[in-house]
């Protein structure tokens, strides 16, 4: 059974929590990932830059630029997963955009993911219909894809979507980008229950959670929440040690 | 639309021209793209939306335009040069052709908010053109640097009431205005329609742009034969930045037996890392929703294109280029900047017509020897643009205040 699998089989609430690799310096991934961990993240989601970073917001793109800057690659994110891996079990996916997934080759990049133990992907361009091969590729070496869905797909979709990644979907919260405000919490009830109904897999939900009470709120409805855009705005302010451990023991509480 | 096109069927259901195009995008724009296509089917085969659009073309856009027999250089190169002067539209540029038939989608389909992105501004004054005739609210994103470069349109978009935003990510060019669009429409889908300015994009966009500019090659073709008695010229040529002014010219004549040609820009030479030439450089890889040939790094970051001409100067290309390229079906060739600058001089100078910076690339494939064009040969070349738009970044290169 793969991390997220196991994870997920059990009946708590989840906490996910977003890093970008090589942000805000090209060593800083691990520090900030076991320092979330420590905080008392369930998961990990590790994204890879991308220079057009299409489903983010402002927050995360300015990530994103520092971490290119900084020459950050995706063999060296491998690298860095490798040495977190010596220190901890928690799950641990990457996000990123298909692009330079391509570049590296499908069939590597699965290859380098089973080596540094990545248990689940997440790629916000590589919807359903283009997705199937390479959805079954990462399955047969046990790596989850963790396909999404959002609050306009339809419940037939949701369905098929969550048959194809099998272990686990993200539903975004919002129609919108990373950081975004927000919708009313009666038109999330409704989606989150749409979600709920429809999925065969459990799911977790993301996009414009920032705060403990978020947090909690998303998790009566759902199996996890996944915080990005907010951990990565308290780094750009300050990058002292401690800072991504107490944010992540204040969203847990 | 394409009745001229029997044999050649691209692309397929999926919106694949073999590995190239398809629906690269987040989930939240499925429904819409779904929903886009639908409609776009169905009003193809709708005789009143076919009826309105050419109405449209017409007495809006000034269609058809002149198939022009430019007797001077012809007499210069020793062959036949045709002119098909998509320059005379409304808006100054084959753009419109597309904005008129996407409005129309958008009215149809009862959207309120129109959004665009626009790299030399064409596409963007053809939008807001559009959108002030239909009432509709419209927002286009323009790169800052692009904004520097194309102050003419800027200002003509908002004269004609639309909004432009400036964008500052990246290189702040075409493709970033391209992200910022696609974010809108993500934040917006509800109740926006996006009119992509060129045959890029998720499907179902790559195919009802060429559709909707193949008007350039249906009436060339017929103007041509009515002109010389010939059933099909030699070669056509066109610029190719995404690739629509090109889609539209080459699309009717694509199951002929006529050599086409499609010119990239070159910047300062594709042995530099200052160009725009994807089909000669890139790579394969995924970038605005589609599959298609790249400019990147080995790490698969989208590479930051340069040409003088803002239109061109765009990383990736309109799929169904990367696959005419791949089955050899369309040559594609490239000009740099020097070579444009003076096919530009050179046309107005020899002919008194000032062709966009863009259009000047496909002009100066006409001067290249190395192109072995025959004697007597009938070139139709696409005259995509006219050139106010560029006085300044022209003026500038040749060292004159204006």
């Amino acid at each position: 059974m793969n991390r997220i699998k196991e994870l997920f089989a059990t009946d708590s609430k989840k906490l996910i929590v977003f890093i970008t690799a090589g942000f805000p310096n090209k060593d800083s991934t691990k520090n900030l990932v076991l320092e979330a961990i420590k905080g008392g993240a369930d998961m990990i989601e590790i994204g890879i830059p991308f220079s057009d970073p299409q489903a983010d917001g402002p927050v995360i793109q300015e990530a994103n630029e520092i971490a290119l800057k900084n020459g950050i690659t995706l063999l060296e994110i491998f690298e860095q997963v490798k040495e977190i891996r010596k220190e901890t079990d928690v799950p641990i996916a990457l996000m990123g955009y298909y692009n330079p997934i391509l570049r590296m080759g499908t069939k590597d990049f699965i290859k380098k993911c089973n080596d540094a133990e990545i248990d689940g992907v997440i790629l916000p361009d590589l919807p359903l219909d283009e997705s199937v091969e390479f959805c079954n590729n990462l399955k047969n070496k046990n790596i989850s894809p963790i396909l999404l869905v959002a609050p306009n797909t339809s419940e037939k979709r949701i369905k098929k979507i969550s048959k194809l990644a099998g272990d686990l979907i993200y539903a975004v919260s919002i129609l919108g980008i990373t950081g975004n405000d927000l919708s009313s919490k009666n038109n999330l009830k409704n989606y989150l229950a749409k979600v709920k109904d429809n999925s065969e897999t459990p799911f977790m939900v993301g996009f414009g959670i920032s705060t403990n009470d978020d947090v909690n709120w998303f998790n009566s409805f759902s199996d996890g929440a996944v915080v990005g855009s907010a951990v990565i705005k308290k780094v750009l302010k300050d990058t002292k040690k401690g800072v991504v451990e107490n944010f992540v023991k204040n969203l847990k509480k | 639309m394409d009745n001229l096109v029997k044999k050649y069927n691209m692309p397929d259901k999926y919106g694949h021209f073999e590995e190239f195009g398809g629906k690269y995008v987040p989930e939240t724009l499925i429904p819409a793209l779904d929903e886009l296509e639908q409609e776009y089917l169905k009003s193809k085969k709708d005789k009143n939306f076919q009826k309105e659009f050419f109405n449209l073309l017409k007495h809006y856009g000034g269609r058809p335009t002149p198939l022009y027999l430019a007797k001077n250089i012809s007499e210069e190169l020793g062959f036949n040069v045709w002119l098909k002067r998509e320059d005379l539209n409304h808006t100054g540029a084959h753009k419109i052709n597309n904005a008129l038939g996407q409005i129309l989608l958008a009215h149809r389909m009862g959207k309120k908010r129109i959004i665009a992105e626009t790299g030399a501004g064409q596409h963007g004054v053809a939008t807001a053109a559009a959108a002030a005739k239909f009432g509709l609210e419209c927002i286009v994103y323009m790169g800052e640097e692009d904004i520097e470069r194309q102050k003419l349109n800027v200002f003509k978009i908002n004269l004609m009431g639309a909004k432009v935003i400036p964008v500052t990510s990246g290189s702040k060019t075409l493709k970033d205005a391209t992200n910022e669009a696609i974010r809108d429409w993500v934040t917006n889908v509800e109740d926006t329609f996006y009119i992509i300015g060129s045959s890029v994009g998720p499907h179902p966009y790559p195919m009802l742009v060429r559709d909707f500019q193949s008007v350039i090659g249906t009436e060339t073709k017929k103007q041509f034969t009515d002109m010389t008695n010939k059933k099909l010229p030699d070669r056509l040529i066109a610029c190719v930045g995404g690739g629509s002014n090109a889609l539209g010219l080459f699309y009717p004549f694509i199951d002929d037996d006529v050599k086409i040609v499609g010119v990239e820009a070159a910047g300062k030479g594709i042995d530099t890392n200052q160009h725009a030439a994807t089909l000669t450089k890139g790579e394969f890889g995924v970038l605005h929703g589609a599959a298609s040939m790249l400019l990147q790094s080995m790490d698969g970051q989208i590479a930051l294109p340069y040409s003088l001409s803002a239109g061109l100067d765009y990383p990736g290309i309109g799929p169904e280029h990367s696959y005419l390229q791949k089955t050899k079906r369309v040559e594609y060739s490239s000009a740099t900047d020097d070579e444009a600058l003076e096919a530009f001089k050179w046309l107005s100078e020899k002919e008194g017509i000032i062709p966009a910076l863009e259009t000047a690339h496909a002009v100066a494939y006409l001067k290249n020897k190395n192109n072995n064009i025959k004697k007597n040969e009938h070139v139709i070349l696409n005259l995509s643009g006219r050139g106010d738009k560029d006085i300044n970044t022209i003026a500038k290169e040749l060292g004159i205040e204006l």
